[in-house]
């Protein structure tokens, strides 16, 4: 099997076995099921390639992105890249927890002393300088680690500050990051991303489908030998980035990529200009996994404006698909590329598209509140300079480091002083290091209560019952609490950020019910305390409870149109902020109100009615 | 260090561009922020600013490259002693410092610390000087200022508010000046930026990626021209970064005849006044960004149409949050200068 499949798009339309079985339906399911084969192989294929066109210059592919458990299929496929590798290249694996001093270089402390003078330690990316850096568990990725390895992969070089030790060193690596992310929230940082030029996803392949390609090393010298000639031809690289523009793949490194892996694909192929077929390879590797909408026939979205077509000299429409009708008629090309994309697009991602849900999900790291560093509590995370006291810890190791090349100097200027003793070791107060420590950053709910006539008859008691629960939940998971009841004319703050449960539970007890229902000046409310949480350096959570029916303005005057308005708008404003938010219909059959509500501001809709206190805790704590 | 992307060869990207050109024109500004999106040529626009500088006058063998011109009070220890003496400065052309501050810098690199060589092979204290040192009268460049560790950040924060850096370590007390021009990129996905840094940078940037296919090709395929020949390729835009220079040149030469009418300062005050910005920074970054960007521009005097174009750079970062305005802060400027100035 060479290692250039044929495109998904073409395998679909091989022979089915459609006359072989009398029976429409079971030809059915055999036709189905041999797509399904057919489609898993050229993924497998896909996958082969990718390997091979990274083998051929990692350095100018920057990088893969593979994402599978850890298994056969993925052994096998790594397997399969090592031997495509040129065997004098370094492979160095980097740990995931690995300190900067490791990963960068710095002041190599037991040769220091030995020698008498400072020498410098090579980091791991100086070291593998020429080859390729394998990134074991990319999704748990520190974001300092991912920052130094794209600074590195930007500009080519390591810049050492630390210790003492200046050092500037060229290093030129591709990096291969194994992903073993299992769901959507577990991904590798896409500041990495960004700078890898292929993203695979291995995951559901079986391991029977995955077999050994038969791609040799003598393949890819050759085609290594090829590569600085390849040239790509204007149109090609105006298919690459009209497909770019089409899948709305925004970041210009993607089509930076895509061009250096058809060139890549091309002299696989022993070709000297880059054809279709690489194209075509390079976007359903590069573009497909980062496609954030499909060129659907659907009413064009507002996507490209302006933008006068390209003069349409060259190529005429010969190859025309019926497929895709609302495409500009005069890029045959850009269309055949696109589709060849498209067929590549995961299905959980076509089907995330296709709801439009995939909004640019702009906190790329996981759930549970911000990490934010202090110097109390948490996990680990270096050392810095500064006194003990005052709750910071004294690193000992790391002081004795700090003060192990000064002991020379010390001691003459301790026997000139003529205080000299019998002191091992002088340790300073300048060399004392303090252990930094980072913790999730605490998170504060805050309920936002309708304490209106409409809602205190419908449901304020059972409102206020569910939120004695949760409070409950808040206890156990040492999260502070705030409340906000907003009635008549306006909001009330009537709790700020706490801890303390007695007081929440006094201020709700004691909330009356009655009057119009301000839900813009709630929900305005609700923001500016959220943004006061996250400025202390908290993860704010808003639970708002109301039916959703707003009868006051923003100025306190009654008027259903007016107030409805203003509501959206405070809506609009809230989803601005980016905030976690839940809304929990307090209306004694569900209505829209509440949830347009929940739509415009973001957040999760729930209905109380069948939001027993488990379930509402449930929820809260998935937003959380 | 590999060669740079050289500036003229940038595609687009025409604000961010003008706010590192006026930036360089007048320093005193104090620095430029770029955020935006991944893959936007934020970092390879404040590489190339490093080529494009005209040479400064420097005192030879200072480590803090002082200027030979200065007041007493603006140099370091050594020069004033010299000075002091009756001795003579003795006077080179240098380049403009451009000087990377990376992310896993530790403090003792960047604000300066003995050296270890000699106190290990000497055993002599001797104060080696750390980044802040070698930025003086040049530009700090922090790549991802936003990921940047809280402990630096106070300490550039210190260091940038009095232009002097102060080290007392090991019973050695060194003072020197170190004024320089903060560069800051990052993306804000990433995570904000303290507001207290935020207020250090003069002027704010927003970029994003091209839209249209024209230009998009043509970043990707100058970009893989410099990487097949970069030497080649810098070959080629030797002219037109030369001419860049030159404007960066005049322009600063002309700085100080640039006229700054009392309308249009006052147009300058009703602006900030309309935004709500705080502090009198804000006002103070417009009426200098303006007067840089007349200076390019080559024209004597600043007018609305300077204060137009440099308004958002200058106050974008600088308003307060409006809870009941959903809109960008972009937005809010462009609205605001429209009401002002008219359409």
């Amino acid at each position: 099997m060479s290692a250039t499949a044929p495109a998904p798009g073409q395998m679909r339309s091989g022979p089915p076995a459609a006359d072989l079985a009398a029976d429409p339906a079971i030809a059915a399911q055999a036709e189905a099921e041999a797509e399904r084969r057919a489609q898993i192989a050229a993924r497998w294929d896909d996958a082969c390639l990718a390997a091979a066109l990274f083998a051929l210059d990692p350095v100018a592919a920057g990088g893969l992105n593979v994402r599978a458990l850890p298994g056969p299929v993925r052994d096998l496929w790594l397997e399969f890249l090592r031997e495509l590798l040129p065997p004098a290249e370094p492979l160095r694996r980097v740990p995931l927890h690995i300190a900067d001093g490791r990963l960068l270089g710095g002041l190599d402390l037991a040769a220091t002393l030995h020698a008498g003078r400072p020498v410098a330690e090579r980091g791991l990316l100086a070291e593998a300088d020429g080859g390729v850096v394998l990134l074991a568990m990319a999704e748990r990725v520190a974001r300092s680690t991912a920052a130094h390895l794209s600074a590195a992969l930007d500009t080519r070089e390591v810049l050492v500050e630390r210790d003492g030790i200046t050092a500037r060193t060229p290093t030129r690596f591709g990096v291969v990051a194994l992903d073993e992310g299992a769901n959507d929230e577990e991904q590798v940082p896409t500041t990495l991303k960004d700078r890898f030029a292929i993203l695979l996803d291995l995951n559901d392949i079986p391991y029977n489908a995955a077999v050994p390609p038969a791609e040799d090393a003598g393949g890819i010298q050759r085609a290594r030998r090829r590569l600085p000639g390849v040239t790509v031809p204007e149109d090609m690289l105006e298919a690459i980035c009209a497909t770019a523009l089409a899948l709305g793949v925004e970041s210009l490194r993607a089509s930076l990529f895509a061009q250096r892996i058809a060139c890549a694909a091309a002299a696989l192929d022993g070709r000297d200009a880059v054809a279709m077929e690489d194209v075509s390879a390079a976007a359903r590797l590069v573009f497909a996994p980062r496609a954030t909408r499909i060129p659907m026939p659907d009413p064009p979205e507002d996507q490209q404006p302006e933008e006068p077509p390209p003069p349409d000299e060259h190529q005429d429409d010969e190859q025309q698909d019926d497929q895709t009708p609302e495409q500009d008629i005069d890029k045959p090309l850009e269309d055949v590329v696109l589709e060849s994309a498209q067929a590549a697009i995961p299905d959980n991602l076509l089907a995330m598209l296709k709801m439009g849900a995939l909004r640019t999900r702009s906190h790329s790291s996981g759930k549970s509140g911000a990490s934010q560093s202090g110097s109390l509590r948490g996990r680990p995370a270096g050392t810095r300079r500064g006194e003990p006291g005052a709750g910071a810890r004294l690193a000992v190791i790391d002081t004795l480091r700090a003060a192990a090349p000064w002991q020379r100097l010390r001691r003459a200027e301790r026997e000139q002083q003529g205080t000299g003793g019998d002191v091992l070791v002088e340790v300073r107060q300048d060399d004392f290091r303090i252990t930094r420590y980072k913790q999730r950053s605490e998170t504060t709910t805050i309920f936002v209560v309708d304490a209106s006539g409409s809602a205190a008859l419908h449901r304020l008691a059972e409102a206020k019952g569910a939120v004695e629960l949760l409070l409950a939940d808040c206890y156990v998971r040492r999260d502070r609490v705030a409340m906000v009841a907003f009635r008549g004319p306006g909001a009330e703050l009537l709790l700020p950020p706490t801890r303390s449960l007695v007081r929440a539970k006094r201020s709700l007890a004691g909330l009356p019910g009655g009057g119009g229902t301000p839900l813009a000046a709630g929900i305005d409310a609700a923001v500016e305390l959220a943004d006061g949480v996250q400025r202390r350096g908290g993860t704010p959570v808003v639970v708002l409870l109301t039916d959703g029916r707003a009868n006051v303005n923003r100025e306190g005057i009654g008027g259903r149109a007016q107030a409805a308005e203003d509501a959206q708008a405070s809506a609009r404003a809230f989803r601005a902020a980016e905030l976690k938010a839940l809304v929990v219909d307090m209306s004694p059959r569900p209505r829209p109100d509440a949830e347009t509500l929940a739509q415009a501001m973001g957040a999760v809709y729930l209905p109380l009615p069948h939001a027993d206190a488990a379930a509402l805790s449930g929820a809260v704590q998935a937003v959380a | 260090m590999p060669a740079a992307f050289p500036f003229s060869a940038i595609v687009a990207q025409d604000e961010m561009k003008l706010a590192i050109l006026i930036a360089a024109t007048d320093q005193s500004i104090g620095g430029v922020l770029v955020f935006g999106d991944r893959g936007t040529g934020k970092s390879t626009a404040i590489r190339a600013l490093a080529a494009l500088l005209p040479p400064m006058r420097v005192v030879e063998g200072c480590a803090y490259n002082c200027d030979p011109d200065a007041a007493d009070a603006a140099l370091c220890d050594g020069c004033r002693q010299t000075r002091a003496q009756g001795g003579k400065l003795k006077v080179r052309k240098g380049p403009v410092p451009v000087v990377d501050l990376p992310l896993g810098a530790t403090e003792d690199r960047v604000i300066g610390a003995l050296d270890l060589e000699s106190a290990l092979t000497r055993g002599e204290k001797r104060f080696e000087p750390g980044l802040l040192a070698r930025a003086h009268r040049g530009f700090l460049y922090i790549d991802e200022a936003n990921l940047l560790e809280d402990h630096l950040v106070d300490a550039l924060l210190d260091v940038a508010a009095s232009g002097e850096n102060v080290v007392e370590r090991e019973g050695l007390s060194v003072r020197h000046p170190a004024r320089f021009v903060l560069v800051g990129s990052g993306n804000p996905e990433e995570g904000e930026l303290r507001p207290q840094l935020l207020d250090r940078f003069g002027l704010s940037v927003e970029v994003s990626t091209p839209q249209d296919l024209k230009s998009r090709m043509q970043v990707v395929r100058l970009r893989d021209e410099f990487e097949r020949a970069p030497a080649a390729f810098i070959d080629k835009h030797k002219r037109k970064d030369g001419k860049i220079r030159r404007q960066i040149l005049k322009a600063k030469e002309h700085l100080g005849q640039v006229e700054v009418p009392d309308a249009t300062l006052e147009r300058a005050s009703q602006l900030c006044m309309k935004l709500g910005t705080d502090g009198l920074r804000g006002e103070l970054t417009l009426i200098r960004a303006a007067r840089a960007y007349a200076a390019l521009e080559g024209d004597d005097t600043v007018e609305d149409k300077h204060l137009k174009h440099v308004a958002p750079p200058a106050l974008r970062h600088r308003l307060r949050r409006n809870v009941l305005d959903d809109a960008g802060s972009t937005t809010r400027v462009n609205r605001a200068v429209e009401e002002l100035f008219g359409a």
